[in-house]
């Protein structure tokens, strides 16, 4: 390994998230990559990934689309095989053992479909069998598996009949007849209404708490994967560019400042004026952001982050010694929104001489001084 | 979790907390051909499939059976092998109304029809990618599906058979020769290749073609070329290649070898061929032309006698054994173009 990380091009200008270390006698990641590359001729869709996702952990593998993400999954379970690096899943080698890593983890495709003329139940019969299960655990494992996806009552209908939401859910139960140890989803919420969404995303956590299982999942939609993922991944381009917790990610990627709203009114201008005034006093905050559209709600900008709470304390005071109109104090959540867009910029920002495709940068800014 | 379940050598245990499910099935494309045979059966095209061949029998049977009658009650010397007749025998008006040649007709149909839409057809619902994540090698799939067609398009053919032998003995009261049944079966098994020639050319066209309509049409297109033009095409370009010139007979002959060479590009003019000798113990040499002069010398002289079965066997062989080559290498073909496919589209 060493070898071939010497012979590198120096590309480590860009943030490319730190290979994870692993702790000694700690649990052994489910799944763990070292410099795991695909090429499709010269368009590099994954470039030198490394990646560990441990026991029990949900993984959420966050990028717009053509950013490496498919890609990624399918050399994990041996579907294409890497250009160079390797990969490890369970412990076993996906390009040498597909059928074994196969056989450990579920996997639901993007766009998942079913055999339309079979029922749901057919269909998970069919995966069942093609895994080696006995004809009697392969029903308590479907009964089982449409329970927890709650299509128990539409099992026997043909899947034409299902809806969008329906398809997914059973495309999760899919994943999980075979009882997997990691469960690898691509996009598992995409074109679901918003409640089905918090429908799937609950039934991943419940999945996570009674199986214990470790699951990965990738979306572009990213409040979602805040809500369910314990660590997050940033993909840009074939990169891992950020790694970590929200908040952790909000730290590396954030500008160091907490954001609180604060609705106001304010009748006259000598109110304004005064409010302005009063909030910029209050130690701690950084700049105030006047309305500009009429709808009264200020942005603060708290430096650091640490003292938000104690910030929101002193504007409740502020406004009811001063009698401004206080109707609103809300805190705004860091939001991965904003990460993102910081996190895939950033590189494009500072970065020179190094070719990226798809770079928004126009050429002639090139060469900043 | 399994990662902590890795078998301490130091436990006694026989099988320590073995790693959960390292139990890896085998077999996989026997599930998939199960699963494909029992769509197949239930699908409209296997319906309709059922329909065509069963008017396809039952029709030339009719004329097989008046013509039957009469030739058998004529000449029995001469015609013996009766039993054979009920499927070479037709309307004397239409001659493609007999059950080998309505056979020969019909089974590239039935090829391309079970396996045109066989991987794209996953591939489109998007199925594909949930199926090749299950623990199976992705031959299983290709090869499943193979199988699968074959074994309905075999029920078939086979039912087809049953039927018109049952006519023969039941109604006509004729009864098939040892013989009869050893060339009767050696047919079945050759059509058998020859329909999974073209099954296996569907299956190429299937993983080739990211539409199951574009590998429909093209397929039927190939069909449809070969049966009415390709005859036409391969007469017009053995000529130009090696007209027949030569003065002296030996020459004439070795030019019309050339020309046969040509004609038997096309599988189904193998398939005739076979079918033909096979299926009528009368045909000779000479019923698939002539090898050598010696053999044109041989068969002037010849007295109209039976072929051994044996002899038959031998006579078609060339052809069987190219029939075969066609199929695996197209079946081969479709399978690497498979294993190299990336599963996304």
């Amino acid at each position: 390994m060493s070898g071939v990380e010497a012979a590198d091009p120096p590309e480590t200008e860009l943030p490319v998230a730190a290979p994870p270390e692993d702790v000694p006698g700690g649990p052994e990641p489910v799944i763990r990559t070292r410099r795991l590359t695909k090429k499709y001729g010269d368009l590099v869709a994954v470039n030198k990934l490394d990646l560990a996702i441990y026991p029990g952990e949900v993984f959420g593998l966050l990028g717009q689309n053509g950013a490496g993400k498919t890609t990624t999954i399918l050399m994990l379970l041996g579907l294409s095989e890497p250009t160079s690096g390797e990969a490890s899943v369970m412990g076993l080698d996906p390009a040498w053992e597909p059928r074994e890593v196969k056989r450990r983890v579920g996997y639901l495709p993007d766009a998942v479909g079913f055999y339309g003329g079979l029922t749901g139940r057919q269909n998970l019969r069919y995966t069942a069998r093609l895994n080696g299960l006995r004809r009697a655990e392969a029903e308590t494992a479907i009964d089982e598996v449409l329970e927890q996806v709650g299509l128990t009552s539409r099992a026997n209908d043909p899947v034409e009949q299902y809806s969008r939401g329906m398809r997914q859910r059973l495309g999760i139960a899919d994943a999980l007849v075979k009882s997997p140890d990691l469960l690898i989803l691509d996009e598992p919420t995409t074109s679901i209404d918003p409640l089905g969404v918090v429908e799937i995303l609950e039934l991943l956590r419940r999945l996570v708490n009674d199986r214990g299982l470790s699951i990965m999942l990738s979306s572009h939609l990213l409040s979602q994967v805040q809500s369910v993922c314990d660590r997050i991944g940033i993909f840009n381009a074939g990169r891992m560019i950020g790694i970590g917790t929200v908040d952790q990610l909000a730290a590396q990627f954030g500008d160091g400042t907490a954001v609180i709203e604060v609705g106001l009114e304010l009748p006259t201008a000598t109110d304004v004026e005064r409010a302005a005034s009063t909030l910029l006093a209050i130690p701690s905050v950084e700049t105030v952001e006047a309305p500009t559209d009429g709808s009264g709600t200020w942005r603060i900008h708290v430096r650091p982050v640490g003292v938000e709470g104690r910030v929101r304390k002193d504007i409740l005071l502020a406004a009811v010694s001063q009698g401004l109109g206080l109707t609103a104090l809300r805190p705004v959540v860091p939001s991965l929104d904003e990460i993102y867009r910081t996190a895939i910029e950033r590189p494009v920002v500072k970065k020179t001489g190094v070719k990226r495709r798809g770079s928004r940068r126009p050429a002639g800014e090139r060469r900043p001084e | 979790m399994s990662a902590t379940t890795i078998p301490d050598s130091s436990v006694a245990h026989e099988a320590p907390r073995p790693r959960r499910e390292l139990r890896v099935p085998h077999g996989g494309w026997r599930v998939i051909a199960a699963k494909e045979l029992g769509d197949d059966l239930l699908s409209v095209r296997f319906i309709v499939l059922l329909i065509v061949l069963g008017l396809a029998a039952i029709i030339p049977l009719y004329s097989a059976a008046d013509q039957i009658r009469q030739h058998a009650s004529s000449a029995k010397d001469v015609l013996p092998a009766v039993f054979l007749a009920l499927f070479t025998l037709g309307s004397p008006d239409y001659t493609f109304l007999r059950v080998d040649s309505f056979v020969a007709i019909i089974a590239p149909l039935l090829g391309l029809a079970f396996a045109f839409d066989a991987i794209n057809g996953e591939r489109s619902e998007g199925t594909l990618p949930r199926l090749l994540a299950q623990p199976i090698y992705r031959d299983d799939v290709i090869n499943g599906k193979f199988a699968a067609g074959l074994a309905v398009i075999g029920v078939v053919l086979l039912a087809i058979v049953g039927i018109v032998s049952g006519f023969g003995i039941f109604r006509l009261g004729i009864t098939p020769a040892p013989e009869e049944i050893l060339r009767l079966v050696a047919w079945i098994l050759v059509t058998f290749v020859y329909v999974g020639l073209w099954l296996a050319f569907g299956l190429l066209l299937s993983v080739v073609f990211r539409r199951a309509a574009t590998s429909a049409l093209i397929g039927f297109g190939v069909w449809f070329l070969f049966t009415t033009f390709g005859p036409l095409i391969l007469d017009i370009a053995a000529k130009a290649v090696s007209p027949v010139t030569g003065s002296t007979v030996p020459e004439q002959i070795g030019q019309l070898q050339t020309q046969q060479f040509i004609s038997r590009l096309l599988p189904g003019q193998l398939y005739s061929e076979v079918t033909a000798v096979l299926l009528n113990p009368q045909n000779n040499p000479q019923a698939i032309l002539p090898g050598s002069l010696g053999q044109v010398q041989q068969a002037q002289q010849q007295i109209p006698t039976l072929l051994a079965f044996d002899q038959s066997i031998l006579l078609v062989w060339p052809q069987v054994v190219v029939l075969v080559a066609m199929t695996v290498a197209c079946f081969a073909l479709a399978y690497v173009a498979f294993m190299r496919q990336e599963v996304r589209a």
